[in-house]
């Protein structure tokens, strides 16, 4: 079914306010991949009615690859520049799509100005859903299946939120189970900290193997994930034990979309 | 007059210990002075809150159940059988001996039973531990950084309190049996549970056999831990009187959060006002300083937390051990980070000391590059675990990322795909070469699906 995305800038000359503003990321407005689960977000929003806008070509970098590498100067000038465009429209809440957008619009723009109120996407799919807005249909396609819970570490130990993105997933009358290493212990994928744009250092191994081996631990046949570096990671993780026909690896947001039937 | 001149003796070790002990402290506290500074005092409740949590209640050590639970078992040991050593020095200074006893009368007998028990409990955990780190193949204590006097000084702190524990209760074994036989100045004092079976090694002895091993042992177990006590403040173990300070400036930020540099902030704010005056005007005003770096080269750039937590770290590897560089056989080692920060401050603490309080020019090194290197800097995910590991709240993380602002400010030194992605983050808004004019095709995509 077709879908259509208002921007802000739509509904600012339509003079509406949105109830969130959906933060899409680099990865999820560039990378094919990623899309997808931008695509899912949309279309849970939609399905719960909730009146939402992006930026479109008005959203730029947050910056978060650029500190993280040590570039102060070029993820302050990025901070200034979306500070400036989101108090411009009065923004007050934002969803964004991925954990690193998060943390930095969350915790690192309101010293330069930009306070916000923000939410990473299972927090607000896990909220419509406890509020009856979002519902998961009869006939779950992911009824017993196995599924493992992959933390995004800027998700989980970088703003401690552990429980919404379990409990969204619990709406899917799975079989949850919990990696060797999780939570407060959860494994990186190895993207974080700028490493998404550069190849690994010397070593014995990838980081993204090493996590799959605690995946293939579990025996799990979809690995969720809340974060499109982390997904792109699995992903090829998963690719590397050459078991990609048997473990899916999705993101929360396409899990519930599925199981909303939105897909 | 043996007693006096015991008194004189135990005096002077007291006084000489106190001496050693306050001068290390003074020379710490001058080389944490030499970072820059970074408020750590607001919050105040929360705080102690942490302190009292983390520290005092080692939250953090039990996460690994079996060094966590024996850990505590010394940290209980050596708190509480410190009110024995308090006794020890009221006795030795005065001459009297088991002082406590008559006016605690039944309690003292618990007390004492309490602490044989407990140092039984060191002694044992302490072999437990000289086992785990020499025997058992546990990869933090194998790691490179751990070879030679990291190892020998984990080594020699277990084996003299083994020899302390050790020494107190053939103490308490060597009373037991001279109170049974009713020598001069052994009051019947005490419960001794645990050191009535080292009672077969003394008991053969003669009188004076006996008060030579109670008197040897007292002697032992006090100079020990005088000797202890000037040790601990040059070896990792001085985490014993850290921890607390270090957990109670804790970052209060959430984990993910990295401060924003205010120097920078002003140049942006400069840059972003519009006002092509601003600039000049703001700074003409202002007494032309020497700009601080940007980032961390060498430890006078870091904030003197950093450099508290470099002495605070005790080498355990627990962030080593849950870093996913280091799992993967990067060069990374979060712990190597906080010992090399930890060497570099003492060496630029004892040349300024050689040089009369002054630095001038610097030595010539420098923490990054002659300590760390760029490949284990650029090996880090950023993800924190090793932030959450650590016991005592260190962060060797933001060493790292304070490091790595120093190579791309100051010295334009990245990885080629990372000048990449820089270029294109102020080029096109995205760290890939996509045109901010794409960033909606997704919803375009969206649109016609049918």
């Amino acid at each position: 079914m077709a879908l259509t995305v208002p921007t802000l800038a739509d509904m600012n000359a339509r003079g509406e306010t949105p109830e969130v503003l959906f933060w899409v990321g680099c990865a999820g407005s560039f990378d094919d991949r990623a899309k997808r689960i931008t695509k899912a977000i949309a279309r849970i929003l939609d399905a719960a009615k909730v009146p939402f806008a992006v930026l479109g070509a008005e959203e730029s970098c947050t910056g978060d690859p650029a500190k993280r590498a040590g570039n102060e100067f070029l993820f302050q000038m990025q901070a200034a520049q979306n500070i400036a465009v989101l108090n411009g429209y009065g923004v007050k809440r934002i969803v964004t799509g991925c954990p690193h957008c998060f943390n930095t619009l969350k915790n690192e723009y309101p010293e330069l100005g930009g306070n916000y109120e923000v939410l990473h996407h299972t927090q607000f799919i896990q909220q419509l859903i406890a509020d009856g807005r979002l519902k998961i249909a009869d006939g779950q396609p992911f009824k017993g299946k196995r599924i493992t819970f992959h933390d995004p570490c800027y998700l989980g130990r970088g703003n401690g939120e552990y429980q919404a993105p379990r409990e969204a997933l619990a709406a899917l009358d799975a079989d949850l189970v919990e990696m060797r290493r999780c939570k407060k212990n959860g494994l990186c994928c190895g993207a974080g900290g700028a490493q998404m744009f550069k190849d690994a250092e010397k070593g014995d191994r990838e980081v993204n193997h090493e996590r799959t081996d605690d995946v293939l631990q579990t025996g799990a046949k979809v690995v969720a994930t809340g974060c499109p570096f982390c997904n792109t990671m699995m992903t090829d993780g998963v690719k590397n034990a050459e078991r990609e026909g048997e473990i899916e690896v999705k993101d929360i947001a396409e899990l519930i979309a599925e199981a909303a039937d939105l897909l | 007059m043996a007693h006096l001149i015991g008194q004189l003796t135990f005096l002077v070790l007291l006084c000489t210990a106190g001496f050693f002990f306050a001068r290390r402290i003074r020379q710490i506290s001058s080389n944490i002075k030499l970072g820059r500074d970074v408020n750590r005092s607001d919050r105040p409740k929360e705080r102690w809150a942490i302190m009292a949590k983390v520290a005092l209640g080692q939250s953090k050590m039990v996460v690994r159940p079996v060094a966590g639970i024996m850990h505590i078992v010394i940290y209980a040991g050596f708190i509480l059988i410190n009110i024995e050593v308090l006794e020890i020095l009221i006795d030795g200074l005065f001459g009297t001996h088991r002082i406590f006893a008559p006016f605690l009368g039944g309690f003292y007998n618990f007390l004492i039973a309490t602490f044989e028990w407990l140092a039984l409990g060191v002694l044992v955990a302490c072999v437990v531990f000289l086992v785990r780190r020499n025997i058992l193949p546990i990869a933090r204590f194998r790691s490179p950084e751990m070879k030679g006097w990291p190892k020998n000084d984990a080594n020699i702190i277990l084996v003299v309190e083994v020899l302390l524990m050790f020494a107190f209760l053939s103490m308490n074994a060597a009373d037991a049996l001279a109170q049974a036989r009713g020598l001069d100045h052994y009051i019947a004092a005490g419960s001794f549970p645990v050191s009535q079976w080292l009672h077969p090694l003394y008991s053969g002895l003669s009188d004076a056999g006996i008060v030579a091993v109670e008197r040897g042992a007292w002697w032992f177990h006090i100079v020990g831990i005088l000797a202890f006590l000037v040790y601990v403040p040059y070896s990792k173990h001085f985490h014993i009187f850290l921890a607390f300070p270090n957990t109670w400036y804790s970052d209060l930020t959430p984990a993910g959060s990295l401060d924003n540099m205010a120097a920078v902030k002003k140049e942006v704010d400069l840059m972003m006002s519009g006002d092509p005056f601003a600039a000049p005007a703001a700074s003409a005003e202002e007494p032309v300083a020497e700009p601080a770096p940007f980032g961390a080269k060498d430890v006078k750039d870091l904030t003197w937390k950093q450099l508290m937590e470099a002495y605070s770290c005790t080498e355990c590897g627990r962030c080593t051990s849950s870093c996913p560089a280091n799992a993967t056989g990067k060069l990374l080692s979060p712990r190597k980070i906080m010992m090399d920060t930890r060497d570099r401050v003492e060496e630029v603490g004892k040349a300024i000391q050689a040089a009369g309080g002054q630095w001038g020019e610097g030595d010539g090194k420098s923490l990054l590059g002659d300590y760390i290197s760029e490949e284990e800097l650029w090996a880090c995910t950023s993800c924190q675990a090793c932030v959450e590991a650590c016991p005592i709240n260190i962060s060797p993380m933001g060493i790292i990322l304070d490091m790595r602002r120093s190579l791309i400010m100051e010295d334009s030194k990245a990885p080629e795909p990372i000048t990449a992605m820089f270029n294109n983050v102020e080029n096109n808004g995205a760290p890939w070469a996509f045109p901010a004019a794409d960033r909606g095709k997704w919803t375009d995509e969206l649109a016609s699906e049918s």
